[in-house]
Order: C-alpha cells, then sequence, then structure tokens
C-alpha cells in the first residue's frame, strides 16, 4: 500500500502528470473504436470509483477531496469524463454508419419534429426536478465555506484563486503574470470568439463525430480537457503551500520549499555557450531570445505549409488572412506545453526578459 | 381530481388565464406554446434528435435554470446582507447560525459553481457537435460572453462572504491585473507612458486599482464587487440569454444534420 501511494504520488509529479495526461488523451482517441465499447468504459468507472473509494481512507487524501469547495471539482470531474466517453462513443458510431452509408445517429431522427409540449416541456420539467433536488440534498450535506473574518495583514499560504482560475493560476508557474494573467485569458476569449470564422470545415454541423473533423476535435479536447480542466485539478489537488507540489497522498508541508534554480535563455547563450560575461547592453543580451521568439512566430507558420499537407490544407482553405490569426493563435497555445518542457529539461526560466520593464517571456 | 381539474377548467377565471383546451389535440398542444409567454421562447415543433439528452446534455437548460435558481436565492440572501467591512461577515455567520432558510446561501454557492461547470459542459458539447458552424457563428459568440459573464458573476460573489478565502482568492485573481501590458503598473511598457516625466500608470491609478477602488482589497471594493454582483452583471447578462434564446430559435432550432 505504502509503495502503491509512493509510486501515485510520484506519477503526480506535474511533469509526468501533464505527459501522462497527453499520452492518454492521444492514446485514447486513437484506439477509440475499442476504448469506447461500453464493457469497457463500464471496466474503467468501476476501476476509477474502486480508486477514489481506496484513496478516501488516506487522511492527506481525504482532506484535500473533501474540503467543501473543492467538491464541485471532484463532481465536475466524474461529469466530464462521462461527457467525453459519451461524445466519442456516439462520433465512432456515426463515423460507422456513415462509412458504410448509412444515416448517422441524429440524421435518423433529425426529419422527425415532435410536438414542444409534450416531449421537450416534460425532459426539462424533469431535468429541472432532478437539478433542484440533488442542488438541495447538497447543500444540506455540505456547509458552504467561512472562514476566519478576513484580516489583510494575515496571507494565507497557499493563496489560491478560485478554483475555475487555478489552471492560470498554475500557468503563473511558467510564465510572468502579464502573460498568464492578462494576455493568454484575453487570447483565450478570442480565440474561442474566433472559432467560427477559422473552422471552415462544413462537417460536422449538428451530429457527432471524429472522422469528418479529427483536427478540430483534438484541438478542443487539448485544449479543455489538458490545459484547462487537468490544469485546474492539478492547481487544486496537488499544489500546496508556496504552490510546491504535493503528492495526492503527501502532507502539505509549509516548511517545504523547492529549490529555484532556472536560468535565462541569455546566460545559456552568453556565459554557457560562448563563455563569455553577460553583455552590458541589455538589448544585445536578450538578442538571442528575442531572434527566437521572433522566429518561432515568422518562420513556423511558412514551415508548417512546407512539410504538413494538413497546413497546406488549411492554407487553401482558409486563404492568407485566417490562416496567418488560426497559425499565431496555434503558436501561442503551444507556446503554453513548450515553456514547460523547456523549464522540465534544462530548467530554463525566461527566454526574453528586461526586468526593467518587467517584460519576460 | 381529474374532474375537479375538468371542472376548474371551465371557470371563467381559468379560461382568462388559458385560451384552449387541455393539450391533447394537436391543436391545443401547438396553442399551448404559442399563447404562453414562457413556454414560446420555443417553438411549436422541435427536431426529435436536437431534444435528445444524449445530444445536448440538457446543459444549456440546466445553465439557465442554475441561472434562476442564482436569482430567487440571492434575491433572499439580499434581505440579510449588508456588504460592509463591518456588518457582512456577521452577516454571514448569522445566515449560517440562526436565520431561517440560512440554507439559502448554501444553494447559492453550490448553485454558483454547479453554473460555472454546466457553462463549460455545455459549450463543450456545442463545440463537439460542430452548433458553432453557420448559420450559428453569432450565437457561439453571445455565448463566450455568456461565458465570461458567468466566471465573473462567480468571482465578483467570492469576495461578499468577507472572510479569509474570499479576500485572498479575489487578492490573488486581481494581482494580475497589476501586470496588463501599459495599463498596469508593472505591466510591461507602463514605464513608458509619461508626461514631461512623471510616470502616468502608477500603483494608485492603475487597471487594478480601477477594479478594487483602491491598492488593496478593501471596503470600497466589496460594494463594488457587491453592486456588480447584484446588479450589473446579471443584468447584462439575463440581457444576453434573452438575444442567445432568440436566436437559437432563428438560427433554426436546436442544431442537427440537414
Ligand atoms: C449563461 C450561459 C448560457 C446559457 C444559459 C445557455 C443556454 C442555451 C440553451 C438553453 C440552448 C439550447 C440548446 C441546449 O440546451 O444545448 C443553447 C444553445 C446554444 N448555445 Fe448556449 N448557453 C449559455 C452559454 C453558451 C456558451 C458559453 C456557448 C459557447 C461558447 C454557447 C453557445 C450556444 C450555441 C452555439 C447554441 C446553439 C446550439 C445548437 O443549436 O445546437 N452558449 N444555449
Amino acid at each position: 500500500m505504502e509503495a502503491f501511494k509512493k509510486l501515485v504520488n510520484a506519477l503526480a509529479n506535474p511533469t509526468v502528470y501533464f505527459i501522462l495526461t497527453v499520452v492518454l488523451l492521444a492514446g485514447y482517441l486513437l484506439f477509440r473504436k475499442f476504448l469506447t465499447k461500453p464493457a469497457f468504459a463500464l471496466a474503467f468507472l468501476g476501476f476509477s470509483v474502486a480508486f477514489f473509494c481506496l484513496s478516501l481512507t488516506d487522511p492527506n487524501f481525504r482532506e484535500i477531496v473533501t474540503k467543501p469547495d473543492n467538491v464541485p471539482i471532484v463532481i465536475m470531474l466524474g461529469l466530464v469524463l462521462y461527457l467525453t466517453w459519451l461524445s466519442l462513443r456516439r462520433a465512432v458510431l456515426n463515423d460507422e454508419m456513415m462509412k458504410r452509408g448509412e444515416p448517422n445517429l441524429e440524421a435518423r431522427e433529425s426529419k422527425d419534429r415532435v410536438f414542444t409540449w409534450p416531449d421537450l416541456v416534460y425532459t426539462e420539467l424533469i431535468c429541472m426536478v432532478l437539478c433542484t433536488i440533488a442542488l438541495t440534498v447538497w447543500s444540506i450535506e455540505l456547509g458552504a465555506p467561512l472562514e476566519e473574518p478576513s484580516a489583510p495583514a494575515r496571507t494565507p499560504n497557499p493563496s489560491k484563486a478560485p478554483w475555475y482560475f487555478l489552471g492560470l493560476q498554475e500557468m503563473l508557474v511558467y510564465y510572468d503574470p502579464w502573460i498568464a494573467g492578462v494576455v493568454l485569458p484575453s487570447l483565450i476569449i478570442v480565440g474561442l470568439m474566433a472559432v467560427p470564422y477559422l473552422d471552415r470545415n462544413p462537417k460536422g454541423n449538428g451530429y457527432y463525430t471524429f472522422e469528418e473533423r479529427p483536427f478540430a476535435v483534438s484541438f478542443y479536447l487539448f485544449g479543455f480537457l489538458i490545459l484547462w480542466v487537468s490544469l485546474v485539478v492539478l492547481g487544486t489537488f496537488l499544489r500546496g503551500p508556496n504552490w510546491s507540489f504535493f503528492g495526492p497522498f503527501q502532507r502539505w508541508d509549509i516548511h517545504f520549499l523547492e529549490p529555484l534554480v532556472n536560468v535565462n535563455l541569455s546566460e545559456y547563450f552568453w556565459v554557457k555557450g560562448l563563455g563569455e560575461p553577460l553583455p552590458a547592453s541589455p538589448l544585445l543580451r536578450e538578442l538571442p531570445g528575442i531572434l527566437v521568439v521572433v522566429g518561432y512566430f515568422l518562420l513556423v507558420p511558412p514551415l508548417l505549409l512546407s512539410v504538413s499537407k494538413l497546413f497546406r490544407g488549411f492554407f487553401i482553405e482558409l486563404g492568407v488572412a485566417r490562416y496567418s490569426t488560426f497559425v499565431i493563435l496555434l503558436l501561442i497555445e503551444f507556446s503554453l506545453p513548450i515553456k514547460m518542457v523547456l523549464r522540465w529539461t534544462i530548467n530554463l526560466k525566461y527566454i526574453v526578459s528586461f526586468p526593467e520593464f518587467f517584460f519576460n517571456i | 381530481m381529474a374532474d375537479l381539474l375538468t371542472a376548474l377548467r371551465k371557470t371563467q377565471v381559468w379560461k382568462s388565464i388559458f385560451r384552449h383546451g387541455p393539450p391533447n389535440t394537436t391543436r391545443n398542444r401547438t396553442l399551448v406554446v404559442l399563447s404562453n409567454f414562457f413556454l414560446h421562447l420555443h417553438p411549436v415543433k422541435v427536431r426529435k434528435s436536437g431534444i435528445r439528452l444524449s445530444y445536448t446534455w440538457c446543459m444549456g437548460g440546466l445553465t439557465f435554470f442554475l441561472f434562476l435558481v442564482e436569482t430567487i436565492t440571492g434575491l433572499l440572501l439580499m434581505f440579510y446582507y449588508r456588504p460592509t467591512a463591518e456588518y457582512a461577515f456577521q452577516d454571514i455567520m448569522a445566515l449560517r447560525e440562526h436565520v431561517a432558510l440560512g440554507l439559502m446561501r448554501e444553494m447559492h454557492r453550490w448553485g454558483a459553481h454547479a453554473m460555472v461547470i454546466t457553462v463549460w459542459l455545455h459549450m463543450y458539447r456545442v463545440f463537439l457537435t460542430g452548433s458553432y458552424k453557420p448559420p450559428r457563428e453569432f450565437n457561439w459568440n453571445v455565448g463566450v460572453i455568456l461565458l465570461v459573464l458567468t466566471l465573473l458573476l462567480s468571482f465578483t460573489g467570492y469576495l461578499l462572504p468577507w472572510d479569509q478565502l474570499a479576500i485572498w482568492a479575489v487578492t490573488v485573481g486581481t494581482n494580475m491585473a497589476r501586470a496588463t501590458p501599459l495599463l498596469g503598473h508593472e505591466g510591461p511598457g507602463a514605464a513608458f507612458l509619461t508626461l514631461g516625466g512623471v510616470n502616468l500608470i502608477h500603483a494608485g491609478d492603475d487597471v487594478r486599482f480601477a477594479l478594487l477602488s483602491g491598492r488593496f482589497v478593501g471596503e470600497a471594493t466589496l460594494l463594488r464587487f457587491y453592486v456588480l454582483h447584484c446588479v450589473g452583471f446579471p443584468l447584462v447578462a439575463a440581457t444576453l440569454m434573452a438575444i442567445h434564446f432568440w436566436r437559437v430559435r432563428k438560427d433554426g432550432g436546436i442544431s442537427g444534420p440537414l
């Protein structure tokens, strides 16, 4: 048991955790035909329920999971997993039907019109009643949290934002607040709004499918499941005092401090690479980093075009303006995992750093 | 019982409210939707595939329902809660300890969390069914704004209990605003905004100051968040929801294969 807990604690380390979730998602999509079979889904359900119940016997795990404000996250996680399975299951079924030239599940019924009263109204009523019952039971069982009265002079450790923003707070580990807290959230909103204008694929409108829009679906699953939901979970359950990492079965020790050994790219280039001291001129000092960033945004889009048939297809479909917007948003999204990997592998702190102007990338 | 209902249906009072017979004929099932203010959000007939739970997961509907729950429970809470540093915490305490139906606070809080979850899941389903594709692009955008408003509503509400959890979560959440490019005093570029050698952006007048109406989370912040939480954001959200639902109909009802 102890060895098992140790193993889970080690697997939950941010690096392993992130890579593991990405691999799991990719594997699930790749082998979806097999993995979405109800038998397998049931096995997975049984396994996760058993794992969860067993884990509850661990005091550290219980303390963090049953914290009133964390209960919604556990509920959300269950719903997200179930609905992801459900939608992929239907997508797989639909794809098979369409391949056989049959109408898909939705198309079979979409010509049928039924009366709002009673069909829709009753469904709505039942949903409302069930929701009310669930909410009432939840409210009776679980008191809303109330801590000590506010004391501006006493900072709790850890200080966390409300749970739905913890994905963003987790990004603060890798990026400065102006990127993680201002630019990224704004771009998420802009990016979401741009979605219907950038996805010009007319297929897959009004039914579940994977094969007719593999890129769009994978992209969204990656963004929502990995970069949003799983980072919320990481930030809530696995980040303790000083935003240090703690495994699910580890005690949150206030005195635990991870040593910071991160190094800027300028130092890598000038000091470690060329064996020279850092140049006095900030612009010269940061030149390598600036070139890397500019190169990333200017060179990668044409590069993608020349090596990838997929992106050539996008270019023809979207035209210059839409294609550029699309690729830039994509590059910004992927700059996050890239920076994460650089941090884990070579302890890179900033690619460009002008601390004088609070301009650090 | 059934007799009573039949008798009731014959009264002038009933007839003045509902201008049609029981909804068991085609004609009356049409009329019940057309002549009812609330039901006429819906079309008379809907796509069978579009109202399946396995298709919509009912997440949009539940989000709206939770919004209504929040409105009602929130209204009840407003009778007891005073948004001042002196009383806020005490009033929440009182709700827990000795106000009849203090359960409203629990329902309001868990309902708010649930709404954040359902709105994400609603968006998830809309994406996976490709329902943002033409002609529904605009409604997707209305939705994105509703998503932001839902989060803002939840965030402004988080401060109101005025306990340690509240003020520090909001402090952490708004600290980022300091680093807004150009407009935050610790943001890149703000140092360049000078007029005759005087910095235009400093801790006393940047975006964070505007959000908090102060340098710290204090009483002025509480009032500001309270007003936005109880009046500002709900009004905007309700208006946008009306547009959202209207557009669902105008764009051809819930999506389905053509
Ligand atoms: C307060 C938040 C929201 C409420 C109350 C709400 C409510 C609804 C309802 C009741 C529907 C009817 C179909 C269904 O239940 O799925 C709907 C459809 C739709 N919603 Fe929302 N919604 C909200 C937020 C959003 C968000 C965040 C998005 C996306 C970014 C969105 C995009 C759409 C679209 C495109 C449709 C049409 C879908 C179709 O025709 O299949 N909504 N919404």
